[in-house]
């Protein structure tokens, strides 16, 4: 593993993405962002600040939500990334992007991705049940077009559909 | 950016040989400070030392003397959610919690926390002047926007305050930061571990060149605070916000009675800000009527505003008196309902 | 049988949400292309004076650097400043990038690096080495002001303040209840999600496609066509999505003119994407200061009112805002002086940002509202009420409508107005002051003309295209709408094309005048379809319909049908089969009534209340509930309607609250231009939102009856917060954002 530079080879990686496992081969300085949009064509993932301070790069590494911004491509060898892609398609919507849509939270949609990975992975932690939890815990997404009742709304209903509990009980 | 080689160490002392005698060379791991600071220019590494494949560095341990050791590269969350602190070190589950985001929490590293570097506007604009990026070019935030900046402990050469939550709790709970170098292991106490700016103020911390921070150890005795603690912080919007003050207290009570105090205060200078006099005026006395704003006149002894931070004087004085209360009734601030209690 | 759920009216789900939830959605630095050159700004780091000299040899050395364009070699473009003017754009000499040596603000870009990718340019663009002869520089809107001037040349489509009326300084002095007060808010940046970007496809001689970051793609390739001397089939603009404008889209920024002028020069594809920090390079919402003095009888009958406001521009151009008029307009009084000037500054031109001027005059007037309740002893809507005007004072016009009063009554009733103790400090929840506050706010329900084409299908398809945008206001979905209601479709059947240079004719996206005027262009288009579709129907063989008049029939579930005895139908299908024709086309476009202009006067009003919750030592505040009681005509979609209301609440929560753009002014810099230190509102800040819409009918403001809501929701917002802010600590905050420092100061 050592340096690169525009136009060499650059170091190779295996990475999965989306289930499909990859060879890649990146330059020391690709962040995660780029590769996906600039390389591998997957713009779903978004740059709103490329430094960590709005959440709209946020993508699952090994399962966690992780602002892919700040992430060195080189430094993902051997993990598995997910990107809003790879949570569904227009014919096989995850549930909360279902819920996205239904409960309208989302404007420009710019942030949408984003959020969605950010509030899969709330989902998935299991640290937030009440609506403050889910405020707070989804605080690294900010959404310019305010959307963010709405936001709580899509995640709580799929945080009540998963516990089969009812949404007056889960405030 | 600047063009940079990338090594992956394999070993310790594989990465230790790598930054030994290359000043240019920087460790990486959760990059969500470092990665920043090189988008900005502020940081130019002249190679990155990929430190995340290290084994020695993970995971979460008891200590022989009955502490824990959080290894360099536990992330952020796995600290904040560790059941053992949050058992025995709860105020260090609450001081991380109320830093940052989750998607940095979970990339962030412990290791990196205590390495992450100011967030003055100077520092990371390379079009203006700074004496920690660029030593003798001057201080742009004295006499510039300095709302943000130190009151205490600063210098005529930098006004700059450490950013972290966490190490506010760390100092608080007398821990121990373990580093490895060229000569060997060491054990850094925390509050040795970060330096005031003095006329060195590029120079955050007392790590030797080639040293790596390998685990923060937490002594058993800090345990004692578990019951009794609270981690305040004030920011300007309710969630991911750097503080304007924070407040880590924590009191173990015996009965009534304070047994012992720990007090640290975040966002207001260079490291955080610990007195053992601000400790010891509260020891002995009632959880109902000890001299907490007492507490907080020694603590913020000697503190000098600039121009626009003077309010960070009165919001210290009185985040500490109300820190202290939610301490001492066992009413640790909640990280989610934001009212105050 | 006729729907019930009519599609307009209805809350409806967004057409292009499964696009924006998988990713699918793409923006403008999302394109491919062959060959693409990463464009990456150098800016300058001084606010004034001259480039002395630009060294590009070691960017030039570096990797993967194709060209490096400065003002030493900038290709020629258009000479005359007017070529640089495009739709919306103030008085001036409008910023052309690379012109020269000059430097005219801190962040001016002065160097473009065109690279094989991205990192490469970004790298080189940090070898560019500048040295600058300074000049003194001037920033500060607190000195700039007493060089404060009347812009001599007003700015197209904002109204001059009206002519005084009366004797307001007399009557101020004569009055029982006085209050006078400067109000100020601090200068704001757009920062939509998505960084302005523009990629440009070349496809060959000359011709280009360009992928703009946009509110108006037309107003895009007018002005590429006349810098760079293009005729309009060579360069088209398109800008499907647009993540988040709110006006920082409506003029071409320097970000598309150094694309196309790096793809025409190098005759190849061109990505020129900001950063963040350069999102700070550009528009932006000016610094204003309002003076404000009210004068009432002891009954709060207003007598005298004045309003002065001084607002920031740049030395280049006199960008101008309705800051003022609000004050002339929403209560009656029978002397009124108000004044609007400006202070140039040595920075970037200011310009539009959601709502722009009204929640700056509408923060000044509102706050000195409440002053004057509290000092009249009177309950702030009543005194509202006591000051109502059934016409628009600074012309004598009528309104169109005004359901104000609707507003204040419904909006109390759900926020629970009735219930609070007027006395400051008077409600609390144990550590924490409990204030509510209110304030009016009002916006002007525009129509521009617009053109639309509808396109009906043998397969039963609608097409209906516009060259207007969705900037996220939900323009896709409330078109769908339109066309599915009037042709009698699902919303499936209808596709909706938008932003593309080639369809037919819109203004910009911006001063809520979308729905209104684009929804009434797809109106006009698909009655234009219905009628031919009609006369079609009559002449299948055996048609039910021969014999029926317009008047006696409906569309609905694809097929036209006698309102007497819906079971007599034909299929649109059956007619467009019988007609031979594979489609149906009618373009058609909208314009507002010049006579009804003439006599009306036409505006969305709201009543805002807030609910905020203080802690009485640390200063925290909280803004628990809002309550936005909104009056905009007819709403076409209940739930992206409420949405619109929720973002611009959420906006004036942190025009409130949050957001400013500190400057250091020895420096003539930004120096918080990132979203960790410029502060917009997080989830966590943001609490329970209730929007109500109160009933009203408008059949003059536009030939659909909306009126527009893209801004009305942030305008009485951060009055209404302030306001609140006071009952709960008797403390008043004249400067905006209201933080910590300040509460705690005061």
């Amino acid at each position: 593993m050592s340096q690169t530079q525009p136009g060499s080879p650059g170091i190779q990686i295996q990475i999965t993405i989306n289930g499909e496992p990859r060879r890649i081969a990146v330059q020391a300085s690709n962040t995660l962002l780029d590769l996906l949009r600039h390389d591998l064509g997957l713009t779903g993932t978004k740059k709103g600040c490329d430094h960590g301070q709005c959440g709209a790069c946020t993508v699952l590494i090994d399962g966690r939500r992780i602002n892919s911004c700040l992430q060195l491509a080189v430094m993902q060898d051997g993990k598995e990334i997910t990107t809003i892609e790879g949570v569904g398609q227009a014919s096989q919507l995850h549930p909360l992007q279902q819920a996205f849509i239904e409960r309208d939270a989302f404007q420009c949609g710019y942030c949408t991705p984003g959020q969605i990975c950010s509030g899969i992975a709330l989902i998935e932690e299991g640290h937030a049940a009440t609506r403050d939890e889910i405020r707070e815990l989804m605080s690294g997404n900010i959404c310019r077009c305010g959307a963010y009742p709405n936001i709580v709304d899509a995640i709580e209903d799929v945080l009540v559909q998963r516990s089969g509990v009812s949404r007056e009980a889960a405030e | 950016m600047n063009r940079f080689s990338y090594h992956r160490a394999e070993t310790l002392a594989d990465a230790i040989s790598h930054l030994r005698g290359n000043p240019a060379a920087a460790i990486i791991a959760g990059g969500t400070n470092l990665v920043d600071l090189m988008k900005y220019e502020v940081e130019r590494p002249g190679e990155l030392v990929d430190v995340t494949r290290l084994d020695e560095l993970r995971g979460i341990s008891e200590t022989p003397d009955g502490g824990l050791r959080i290894g360099a590269l536990v992330p952020n969350s796995d600290v904040a959610y560790d059941e053992r602190i949050n058992a025995r070190y709860p105020l260090l589950a609450h001081a991380v919690l109320a830093g940052a985001t989750p998607q940095l929490r979970n990339a962030a590293t412990t290791g990196g926390n205590l390495n992450q570097r100011t967030r003055c506007y100077y520092f990371n604009d390379v079009a203006t002047p700074c004496n920690k990026r660029e030593p003798g070019s001057g201080c742009s935030a004295i006499g510039g926007v300095n709302r943000i900046h130190a009151i205490l402990g600063a210098s005529d050469y930098c006004i700059a305050t450490h950013p972290s939550d966490m190490c506010v709790a760390l100092a608080a709970l007398d821990a121990e930061v373990e580093v490895v170098g060229p000569d060997g292991k060491r054990r850094i106490a925390f509050a040795d571990y970060h330096r005031l700016p003095g006329d060195e103020p590029q120079r955050d911390n007392t790590l030797r060149p080639g040293e790596i921070v390998v685990a923060v150890t937490l002594p058993r005795e800090a345990s004692a605070f578990a019951g009794n603690y609270t981690y305040l912080k004030l920011r300007d919007r309710l969630s991911y916000a750097f503080a304007l003050v924070s407040v880590a207290a924590a009191l173990k009570v015996d009965g009534r009675r304070i047994a012992a105090a720990r007090l640290a205060l975040g966002g207001v200078a260079h490291k955080p800000w610990r007195k053992l006099e601000a400790e010891e005026v509260l020891v002995g006395m009632s959880t109902d009527d000890a001299p907490f704003s007492r507490a907080a006149d020694i603590l913020l002894a000697g503190a000098q505003p600039h121009e626009h931070n003077a309010f960070k004087i009165d919001l210290a004085r009185r985040a500490i008196v109300r820190a202290l209360s939610q301490a001492a009734a066992g009413t640790p601030q909640s990280l989610t309902d934001k009212r105050i209690a | 049988m006729l729907r019930n759920d009519p599609h307009i009216g209805s809350p409806r789900n967004r057409v292009d949400g499964p696009a924006k939830v998988t990713g699918a959605a793409t923006y403008a630095a999302e394109f491919a292309a062959e060959c693409l050159g990463y464009g990456y700004i150098v800016e300058s780091s001084i606010a004034r004076g001259r480039i002395r000299s630009i060294d590009v040899s070691a960017a030039e050395a570096a990797p993967g650097v194709i060209k490096i364009f400065t003002h030493e070699n900038r290709p020629q473009t258009a000479w005359f400043t007017y070529k640089y003017r495009d739709q919306v754009g103030p008085p001036g000499s409008p910023f052309r990038p690379l012109y020269s040596d000059e430097i005219q603000y801190s962040g001016q870009p002065i160097a473009l690096v065109v690279a094989t990718s991205f990192d490469a340019a970004r790298e080189a663009a940090a070898l560019v080495s500048v040295s600058y002869e300074e000049e003194p520089h001037m920033t500060d809107l607190s000195i700039a002001r007493s060089d404060a001037y009347e812009p001599p040349k007003k700015r197209m489509g904002i109204a001059p303040p009206p002519d005084p009326r009366g004797d307001a300084v007399r009557a101020f002095s004569e009055a029982t209840v006085r209050v006078s007060a400067e109000y100020s808010i601090a200068a704001e940046h757009h920062n939509p999600m998505e960084p302005h970007a523009t990629t440009v496809i070349w496809e060959g001689k000359g011709k280009i496609t360009v992928h703009d970051k946009t509110q108006g793609v037309q107003n895009s390739q007018a002005y590429v066509a006349s810098v760079f001397g293009l005729s309009s089939d060579e360069v088209r603009v398109v800008a499907p999505y647009v993540g988040g404008g709110f006006g920082s889209g409506l003029r071409p920024q320097h970000q598309l003119f150094l694309a196309v002028m790096a793809s025409l020069a190098l005759e190849r594809s061109v990505r020129v994407e900001l950063t963040r920090q350069q999102m700070f390079s550009h528009v932006h919402r000016p610094e204003t200061i309002n003076a404000v003095s009210l004068g009432a009888d002891a009954g709060g009958k207003l007598v005298s009112i004045q309003h002065h406001a001084v607002a920031a521009t740049s030395q280049f151009e006199d960008h101008q805002e309705n800051v003022v008029n609000w004050s002339g307009m929403l209560y009656h009084a029978p002397n009124v002086d108000l004044r609007y000037e400006l202070a140039k500054l040595d920075i970037y031109s200011p310009g539009d940002m959601r709502a722009p001027g009204a929640p700056l005059g509408l923060f000044a007037l509102e706050s000195a509202m409440d002053e004057l309740a509290i000092a009249a002893n009177i309950d702030p809507i009543d005194l509202r009420l006591r000051n109502y005007t059934d016409h628009d004072e600074n012309n004598g016009k009528a309104f169109t409508s005004k359901e104000l009063r609707a507003c204040y009554r419904e909006g109390a009733a759900r926020f629970g107005w009735s219930k609070r103790n007027a006395q400051p400090s008077s409600m609390r929840d144990g550590r924490e002051l409990i204030g509510w506050g209110m304030a009016s706010g009002v916006w002007e329900a525009g129509m521009m003309k617009t053109a639309a084409r509808a396109v009906f299908t043998a397969d039963g398809r609608l097409e209906l295209s516009c060259a207007t945008s969705d900037i996220g206001t939900g323009t896709y979905t409330i078109l769908s709408q339109i066309g599915a209601e009037t042709l009698g479709l699902e919303m499936e059947q209808v596709t909706v094309r938008l932003a593309d240079s080639t369809l037919p004719a819109s203004p910009v996206q911006g001063g809520s005048w979308t729905a209104a005027s684009a929804g009434s262009a797809v109106m006009a288009a698909c009655q234009e379809l219905q009628a031919q579709l009609f006369k079609l129907a009559r002449k299948v063989d055996g048609s039910p319909l021969a014999d029926a008049g317009e008047d006696d029939i409906a569309f609905a579930n694809g097929r036209i049908l006698l309102r007497t005895n819906p079971a007599k139908s034909v299929s649109l299908a059956e007619v467009i089969a019988a007609s031979g024709e594979t489609k149906l086309e009618a373009e058609k476009s909208a314009s507002p009534g010049l006579i009804g202009a003439m006599r009306y006067a036409s505006y969305t009003h709201s009543a805002v209340f807030a609910e905020v919750r203080i802690d009485e030592e640390l200063g925290q505040i909280r803004v628990t509930r809002i309550v936005n009681a909104v009056a905009a005509g007819r709403i076409l979609n209940p739930k992206t309607a409420r949405s619109q209301i929720i973002g611009g609440v959420v906006w004036g929560i942190g025009m409130a609250l949050h957001e400013e753009t500190l400057t250091d002014h020895r420096l003539g810099r930004i120096v918080n231009h990132s979203l960790a230190e410029y502060h917009v509102p997080a989830n966590a800040d943001i609490y329970d939102i209730d929007v109500v819409f109160v009933e009203e009918h408008d059949d003059k403001a536009s030939p659909i009856g909306v009126k527009g809501l893209g801004e009305i929701g942030i305008v009485g917002t951060a009055a209404a917060i302030a306001n609140a802010i006071h009952h709960a600590t008797g403390k008043r905050l004249r400067n905006l954002p209201m933080t910590i420092d300040k509460l705690l100061a005061a």
